[in-house]
C-alpha cells in the first residue's frame, strides 16, 4: 500500500475520472477481476501470451486515461525489488549458453525464465494499479469487507488508512521542529541520535495513539464491531466489463494453448 | 432531581508518579453546565476519563445516572449515556468518512443503518456541516475536525456532554456558533476551557481543580 503515504493525490484518479466507466464500476467487481486476472496470468508461459497479458491493463490505463507517467513510475517502484533476480536469473539456471559476461555464461533457458516472470509480475502489477490503485483506501476496505475477506485483516486497512498520514504529519512536525533549530542530518553521533530520538518518539506516540482512539471507540459504545455502511451494488456497467474481461482471458488462454503447440 | 454524576473523595495516580487525584468529590445535576478550570497539567482531562471509566480510580466511589460504577462492564452504560469530546479530534474521527464517522455511535447502539444515517444528516444539518458529509475525515482542518467530533459525540443523543476543550482551533465564528449550539442544548455538560469568555458565558458553575482538589470559583 505504498501509495497511501502519498501527499496530495493518494489514489491515480484524475479529476474528471468520475465519469469514466471504472468509476461506475463497483469496487468488488475490481477486485475479483484482479484476482481472477492474476490467477490467470500466474498459469501462463508463453512470452507472446504473457505480452499481450501485460497489454490489457496498458489499454485500460490508455482508455481511462489515467496519468501515464505516474501509474509507471509506481509500476516501476515494484521492479526495483525484483530487478536483481532477474537480472541474476540467466547466470544461475542451467542450459545452453547464450552469451558469456566476465566468464560467466547466461543460459537461454533462464533468459526466457526472467522474461517470463518479468512480464508476469508488470502484467499483474498494472492491472492492480489500473483497477484498484484507482479506488479510495475506503472503498478498498469496504469491498473487501463485503468479499467476506477476514474482519481483523479489514479493520487493520482501514486504521491504517487513517492513522498513516496522521502518522506521517507527526513525523513531519518533528521533523520541521527539528531543523527548525538547526538540525542538518550529518555523520556524527549527533545526528544518528537525534534520528534514534525521533523513530522513538514516533513509535512511543503511535503506541499512546491507538490506546487514546480505542477509548474514544468505547466512549461511543464499540463493542468490537464495525458497522458499514454503504450498500454496494452490482450494476449493469459490471456485467458489461465482467463480459469484456472475461473475453480478454480467453483469448489468452486461446494465445497460450495456440503457442504452446506451436513450439 | 436526580444527580448524573456524583463523584465521591476520588484518589488517581498514574503509575509511578504523584497523584493527579486527591480526594476530589464533584456532582454534576441535570440541566447544569459546569465549567472545569485549572492549570496545564492539574488533572482536568484526567477526571473526566475517569468519569467514564478509561481509568479507575485507586479511592473514592462514581456514581453515575444512579448507580455505583466499578467493573469496566458498569462503564459501558456510561459511555453511551455521556458523550465524551476528546482533546485531540484525531484520536475520535477514525472512520474514512465524515458520514460513517458520525453514523458509528448510533450503530453501536442498535440503531439501523437508514436510522444511522439519516441521525448523522439531521445532526450535520443542525451544525451546518452538510457539505462535509463525504469529506474523508483526514483531510479536514482542524475546526472541521473538531466540529465533526462534536456532531459525532451528539449523535449518540447523550444525557451528559464531557468536552475537554472544544473551542480549541475554532476560529471565531465558529466559536460564536459552537457557544450558540452548546446554550441550546437541554443536556448537562461539563466543559473544560481555557478560554475565559467562552466559558463565563456558557456555564451555570464553574469548579477550580488545584493540587487535585475541586473547589467551587
Ligand atoms: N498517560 C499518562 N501517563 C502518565 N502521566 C500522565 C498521563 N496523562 C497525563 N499524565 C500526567 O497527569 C497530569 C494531569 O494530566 P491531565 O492531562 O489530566 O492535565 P490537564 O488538566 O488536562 O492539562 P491541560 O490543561 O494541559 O490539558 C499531568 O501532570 C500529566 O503529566
Ligand atoms: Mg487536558
Amino acid at each position: 500500500m505504498g501509495h497511501l503515504a502519498g501527499s496530495e493525490r493518494a489514489t491515480l484518479n484524475t479529476a474528471t475520472a468520475e465519469s469514466r466507466l471504472l468509476q461506475r464500476l463497483d469496487p468488488r467487481t475490481r477486485v475479483i477481476c484482479v484476482l481472477v486476472f492474476a490467477v490467470c496470468v500466474v498459469a501462463l508461459s508463453s512470452p507472446l501470451a504473457l505480452a499481450v497479458a501485460l497489454a490489457v491493463p496498458a489499454t485500460l490505463m490508455l482508455v481511462q486515461g489515467l496519468p501515464i507517467g505516474k501509474t509507471l513510475r509506481r509500476m516501476a517502484a515494484m521492479d526495483g525489488f525484483i530487478i536483481f533476480m532477474l537480472v541474476l536469473l540467466p547466470f544461475t539456471t542451467a542450459g545452453p549458453a547464450a552469451f558469456t559476461l566476465f566468464g560467466f555464461d547466461a543460459s537461454t533457458t533462464g533468459i526466457w525464465k526472467a522474461v517470463e516472470i518479468g512480464l508476469t509480475a508488470n502484467a499483474i502489477i498494472l492491472m492492480v494499479l489500473v483497477l484498484v490503485g484507482t479506488l479510495e483506501p475506503g472503498q478498498l476496505g469496504h469491498a473487501l469487507a463485503r468479499l467476506r475477506a477476514p474482519e481483523t485483516l479489514v479493520h487493520l486497512m482501514l486504521f491504517t488508512v487513517r492513522y498513516i498520514s496522521v502518522l506521517q504529519e507527526e513525523y513531519t512536525r518533528l521533523r520541521a521542529a527539528m531543523k527548525m533549530r538547526g538540525f542538518t542530518p550529518k555523520n556524527t553521533l549527533h545526528t544518528y541520535r537525534s534520528f534514534g530520538y525521533l523513530v522513538g518518539m514516533l513509535l512511543v506516540r503511535a503506541v499512546d495513539r491507538s490506546e487514546r482512539i480505542l477509548d474514544a471507540m468505547k466512549c461511543r459504545g464499540f463493542d468490537g464491531r464495525l458497522y458499514l455502511l454503504d450498500d454496494l451494488r452490482y450494476s449493469k456497467a459490471d456485467f458489461t466489463f465482467a463480459l469484456v474481461f472475461s473475453g480478454a482471458l480467453v483469448v489468452l488462454i486461446g494465445l497460450e494453448v495456440f503457442s504452446g503447440s506451436a513450439v | 432531581m436526580a444527580l448524573l454524576f456524583d463523584l465521591k473523595d476520588l484518589r488517581f495516580a498514574y503509575s509511578g508518579r504523584a497523584p493527579v487525584l486527591n480526594g476530589t468529590s464533584l456532582t454534576l445535576a441535570p440541566g447544569e453546565r459546569l465549567a472545569l478550570i485549572g492549570a496545564n497539567g492539574a488533572g482536568k482531562s484526567t477526571l473526566l476519563r475517569l468519569l467514564v471509566g478509561l481509568h479507575h480510580p485507586q479511592g473514592g466511589t462514581i456514581t453515575a445516572f444512579g448507580r455505583e460504577r466499578r467493573e469496566e462492564a458498569d462503564f459501558h452504560e456510561v459511555r453511551c449515556k455521556a458523550g465524551y469530546m476528546f482533546q485531540d479530534p484525531d484520536d475520535q474521527l477514525f472512520c474514512p468518512t465524515v458520514l460513517e464517522d458520525i453514523a458509528f455511535g448510533p450503530l453501536n447502539l442498535g440503531a439501523s443503518k437508514a436510522e444511522a444515517v439519516a441521525i448523522a444528516e439531521e445532526i450535520l444539518s443542525n451544525l451546518h456541516l452538510s457539505h462535509l458529509r463525504d469529506a474523508i475525515t483526514y483531510k479536514l482542518s482542524g475546526g472541521e475536525k473538531r466540529l465533526v467530533a462534536l456532531a459525532s459525540v451528539l449523535a449518540m443523543k447523550p444525557e451528559v456532554l464531557l468536552l475537554d476543550e472544544p473551542t480549541n482551533d475554532l476560529d471565531e465564528a465558529n466559536e460564536a456558533r459552537l457557544l450558540e449550539i452548546l446554550l441550546g442544548l437541554p443536556q448537562a455538560m461539563i466543559v473544560i476551557s481555557h478560554n475565559a469568555g467562552f466559558r463565563d458565558q456558557l456555564a451555570t458553575r464553574r469548579l477550580h481543580l488545584k493540587d487535585g482538589i475541586l473547589k467551587e470559583a
